[in-house]
């Protein structure tokens, strides 16, 4: 679906994402975790066509997608939720769900979007409760929801997911992981960006690990779970510390 | 006497992986390899440095080549934690193999390491056509060596029942094998021939035992041996490579075509190279063979010369894997011999006798396989004041060295005491090393 090889991205002098490789398989949830500031939103972003990498190859279903804009990579099926919501917050509910079809329109399936519709908010029933209500008056997490309603009218192939639980209470946390997870037993392939390493793990197929632009660790979430790297990465605590330690 | 099996695999998607999809996970797994050994052990940051490596600007598989070699040396100068990659409290399991410099090479594992090497050897039985309704004896030594411990764990992993039988006591063996009515016989080559010999003694026939399967590796064997060994037991015979240092059993091993040693390119990277040149040969050309490991996370090694001389076999098998398959082990690039399964370097014994002797002793090793198994002799020379001591004195100088060369190398030696330059034209004509065992 996704492979990504020897990805060098820099904001001007500065390297934020050194050679980079990995890949997501159809059908997985795929996890990357790390600390702040380790170069996973810029990942993302690589990905969409908002950064243009320095060097390296990103090829979506077999597709070079590196030179793609971002309309046309989305229009090839990828979509993203970026992180802290964005939502139009001066639009309803409902509107906000409806740019989300906008590449359905373009499409030609402008029939769908009403089914479409009925199923995200089968998805997120609050949603629907709130359907006439302005964005911007919603909590969080519903923010959240409506986020990625909006990137799922778009009917991706690839679900792209920038922290979702970012700012969010634990237990609306959860259900954010839990609908990612339905997301993606109906089909949809995930990649999903977070700092909180245990949630995200907990709902993948599997994971790779950045640290300072690096992928230090890749293997299935279960791996990845029980390696101790995670929980340097996540809480950024330095090996040499740790191995002070050690008899 | 085996009809055409089914081909069975215990992680399908993992050993038939499409080749392009390989070629990017071994990218993926060895740029997290490189960046992680650069970052946590010493010895890696000091040897890329040294030679300008640069880990980032790892592009391809290929690079590697850019990259100095690890040696035996190494790991034996890093003893006895000095190349782990994370801190000793996430180690869980240590083993050990024959070093040099007075010192055993030490191998960490942590609960990860020890899951994936469960599942590569569950992999090596399964090629080998045993099934979770394997009854599986085990004859390895348990203790420091790989070989017991890993083979066990993978034939638990299957869901084998597991006879941890342990080396030796050949009558017990057959009893066991006998009663219990062990479907699978994991051995040396040349225990399971001296087992063919013990079982003529013991008036024991193939058709009183329930073998099926014979699972043989840790050290090198022919062709007419594995003939032997399936018409007299009975089973179908595969080879597997094992090598401490990079995990143990679970590198590669043979399916039951019986044509070469699937390697797991998932978790090793292999190259075959010119151990004089270092340069690497080219594909199916004989070489030495050199492994890095993608997945390990305490013992990680980069280009690790293993001192095992084989080519490669780039053509698919028909079993469906899909990796590359290496030769059987026939010789080494180096002086390293193994006997009765333990890795002996002539270097340990000089060191031995250096300790008891003073410097530069003067010995010569003999091995040799009167019949199935192997007899090691250490000729020592010794001063005449020594040789011309009483009796008492004399035999317990000889015991001192018995004794020192067993718990250092892990192996019994014969030791003989010979008067001074006896051993001149012998070590002139045959070197300090005499195997027999090479016809």
């Amino acid at each position: 679906m996704l492979r990504i090889r020897n990805l060098d991205v820099a904001y001007g002098p500065v390297t934020v994402l050194r050679r980079v490789s990995l890949h997501v398989n159809k059908g997985e949830v795929v996890a990357i975790v790390g600390a702040n500031g380790a170069g996973k939103t810029t990942l993302l972003k690589t990905i969409t066509g908002l950064v243009r990498p320095r060097a390296g190859e990103i090829a979506l279903e077999g597709q070079d997608v590196v030179r793609t804009s971002t309309e046309q990579t989305v229009a090839m099926g990828c979509s993203l939720v970026p992180e802290g919501r964005q939502v139009f917050a001066s639009m309803s509910v409902r509107d906000n769900l409806l740019m989300g079809a906008h590449v359905q329109y373009r499409r030609g399936k402008k029939d769908e979007v009403a089914a479409d519709l009925q199923r995200v908010y089968g998805l997120f029933p609050v949603l629907e409760k709130r359907r006439d209500q302005f964005a911007g008056t919603l909590s969080g997490g519903e923010q959240q929801m409506l986020a990625m309603g909006r990137a799922l009218m778009a009917r991706p192939s690839l679900l792209m997911l920038d922290e979702p639980s970012m700012g969010l209470a634990p237990l609306v946390m959860r259900d954010i992981f839990a609908t990612v997870s339905r997301v993606a037993s109906e089909g949809c392939t995930v990649l999903l960006v977070e700092q909180n390493a245990r949630s995200a793990l907990k709902i993948a197929d599997r994971g790779y690990v950045l640290e300072t632009g690096r992928i230090v660790l890749q293997g299935t979430a279960e791996e990845l779970l029980a390696n101790q790297d995670v929980q340097r990465a996540y809480l950024g605590r330095d090996v040499n510390e740790e191995q002070e330690g050690r008899p | 006497m085996t009809t055409k099996e089914l081909p069975a695999y215990w992680q399908p998607d993992a050993e038939c992986l499409d080749r392009e999809e390989l070629a990017q996970l071994q990218l993926e797994r060895l740029e997290a390899t490189l960046s992680r050994v650069y970052r946590n052990v010493p010895f890696y940051r000091k040897y890329f440095d040294d030679v300008n490596f640069d880990t980032d600007a790892v592009r391809s598989t290929d690079d590697l080549r850019r990259l100095p070699f690890t040696a035996k040396r190494d790991l034996a100068a890093s003893y006895p934690y000095g190349l782990f990659a994370v801190p000793l409290r996430e180690v869980v399991r240590l083993h050990a193999s024959g070093g040099s410099a007075g010192h055993a090479l030490v191998m960490g594992y942590t609960r990860n390491d020890l899951k994936t090497w469960a599942n590569l050897m569950a992999r090596v039985l399964v090629a080998g056509g045993v099934t979770k309704d394997d009854v599986v004896q085990i004859t390895f030594d348990y203790g420091l060596f790989t070989g017991a411990f890993g083979v066990h764990q993978g034939a638990e992993r299957l869901g084998a029942s597991v006879i941890p039988a342990s080396s030796g006591n050949s009558k017990r063996q057959l009893k066991i094998m006998r009663d219990y009515r062990t479907t699978v016989l994991v051995a040396t080559p040349s225990y399971a021939l001296h087992l063919i010999d013990a079982m003529a003694e013991a008036g024991v026939v193939a058709n009183q035992l329930s073998l099926r399967r014979a699972l043989l590796g840790g050290e090198n064997w022919t062709e007419e041996q594995r003939q032997r060994i399936e018409q007299e037991l009975h089973v179908t015979a595969t080879d597997n490579y094992a090598l401490s240092e990079v995990m143990g059993p679970g590198i590669a091993g043979e399916c039951l075509e019986r044509n070469g040693l699937h390697v797991f390119e998932d978790h090793f990277l292999v190259e075959v190279v010119d151990p004089l040149t270092m340069e690497r040969v080219r594909p199916g050309d004989r070489g030495e063979l050199v492994l890095t490991t993608l997945t390990k996370e305490a013992f990680p090694l980069v280009r690790y010369r293993t001192g095992e001389l084989t080519s490669l076999i780039p053509e698919p098998c028909p079993c469906g894997r899909t990796s590359v398959r290496m030769r059987p082990v026939r010789a080494r690039s180096d002086d390293m011999l193994t006997v009765k399964g333990v890795n002996v370097y002539p270097s340990q014994v000089e060191e031995v006798l250096e300790g008891i002797q003073g410097p530069e002793p003067r010995f010569q090793l003999v091995v040799d396989r009167p019949q199935t198994l192997d007899e090691a002799t250490v000729l020592v020379e010794v001063s005449e004041d020594v040789f011309f001591d009483e009796m008492k004195k004399q035999s317990e100088f000889r015991e001192r060295i018995v004794r020192r060369l067993a718990s250092e190398l892990g192996v019994g030696f014969e030791v003989k005491l010979v008067t001074r330059k006896t051993l001149d034209d012998a070590v002139a004509q045959g070197g300090r090393v005499v195997d027999r065992r090479r016809k």
